[in-house]
């Protein structure tokens, strides 16, 4: 038992560090690695999931809040979709074949490996000319951040509010089914379809999160999907490596750690598709 | 001016505030489950019969007063999923010194959903 306590403390470690640098909650590493390497149930890999995505985004959260980076506003509004999406995740986990959500949970990591891969090529800036639409305005959702790499006080607009609310119920249904804190869909929402800048985005997301999986997390505590002697060690492996993971940010180009982390991902997405499909590779 | 400068300093002291409890309560989460995963090394095993785990709120009460390992660490995670959840309630207070009543009553509307999904996993399981 002790030995399998020390392998969950390390995955937990390690998702931690990068799920904190790469800005994805932990729960896309988890996952795969309970399931795929440790044979463990994709239902309790989702409940296990989930607690990781709480325990980095609370970490995260803490160190944004200080750069006034995040849209608080933006933030609950968009909850509202994310969270009443999110209980319907859950509630559907028990009605849905562990082959689907094998496959989906691939075409998942598959699509987040291509995101990285086009952040990698583009080389584009958060200039953007957006004019807010009447809603934005009404909302009050136009905020502002101080840029530390330009050294300025960036003023952005928002666009496409309703467009961004469909989007983020999806990304709340995908977190609640998959046990992920869908990342990934929050940031493509704020930045593609409502413009907001990159930066607000994936704070804002970060502290979006936490609040998602909570909505669904209540859901698997009570239902017994969340085993105690896998969610602890991996959640304490995770706190302490999202602590790690920040610092070690500090110093890396997210670049670098992307590029090494793209195929894995990718390999790890395609692994998962197979086997809903019923093909083990 | 001085109005506007007072209202700031007031937002960033909420902030901090937001920050410190979040802090406060991922550490004790974290004491819990740490505790729990020591105890569960000690006795070499959860407190409870094969593939059994308390899921309601009256067996971990029971089991934490027992001190038995599981149900420490459910005790933990629910506090873990719990300081999310109480930073949307001390957002409203934010949002309530700001006067911003529309987004006290949005803030207010996720923190019913995220009550709602309690009340729907507590009945489900």
């Amino acid at each position: 038992m002790t030995y399998s306590l020390l392998l969950l403390l390390g995955v937990g470690l390690l998702a931690g560090i990068f799920g904190a640098i790469l800005g994805i909650g932990g729960g896309l590493i988890i996952t795969p690695v309970l399931t795929l390497g440790m044979g463990l149930d994709i239902k309790y890999a989702i409940g296990a999931s989930i607690i990781a995505v709480i325990a980095t985004s609370s970490g995260a959260t803490i160190a944004y809040l200080k750069d006034d980076m995040l849209n608080l506003r933006v933030a609950m509004f968009l909850e509202i979709a994310t969270t009443v999406g999110a209980v319907l995740g859950a509630v559907l986990t028990g009605l849905v074949h562990a082959n689907f959500l094998y496959f989906l949970f691939g075409a998942l990591l598959v699509f987040t490996t291509y995101n990285m891969i086009r952040k990698l090529l583009s080389k584009a800036s958060d200039a953007q000319n957006v004019q807010a639409d009447q809603l934005a305005t009404k909302l009050n959702l136009n905020g502002t951040y101080y840029d530390k790499a330009l050294k300025e006080q960036v003023d952005y607009q928002v666009q496409n509010v309703p467009g961004g609310f469909t989007m983020m119920f999806g990304a709340g249904f995908a977190s609640g089914l998959l046990g992920i804190g869908s990342g990934a869909f929050k940031v493509l929402a704020m930045d593609t379809i409502m413009h907001m800048p990159l930066k607000p985005s994936s704070a804002t997301s970060n502290l979006m999160m936490g609040v998602t999986a909570a909505a669904s997390a209540m859901v698997y505590f009570f239902n017994g999907s969340i085993k105690p002697g896998i969610a602890a060690p991996l959640a304490i492996g995770i706190l302490v490596g999202a602590l790690i993971g920040t610092r070690i940010m500090e110093h890396l180009k997210p670049r670098l750690i992307r590029m090494i982390f793209v195929p894995v991902m990718l390999y790890l997405g395609i692994q998962m598709i197979a086997k809903g499909f019923g093909v083990t590779i | 001016m001085i109005q506007k400068n007072s209202k700031a300093a007031e937002m960033r002291q909420v902030e901090r505030l937001i920050g410190r409890i979040l802090r406060i309560g991922v550490i004790v989460s974290a004491l819990v489950i740490g505790l729990g995963l020591i105890l569960m090394v000690m006795r070499g095993n959860g407190g409870y019969p094969n593939g059994i785990q308390p899921t309601g709120f009256r067996t971990i009460f029971n089991g934490v007063m027992a001190l038995k390992p599981y149900a420490v660490i459910m005790l933990g995670l629910f506090l873990l999923i719990l300081t999310p959840t109480l930073r949307v309630v001390v957002s409203i207070y934010a949002f309530a010194i700001e006067k911003d009543h529309l987004y006290v009553w949005i803030t207010t509307l996720v923190l019913v959903i995220l009550i709602i999904a309690s009340v729907i996993g507590y009945l489900g399981h």
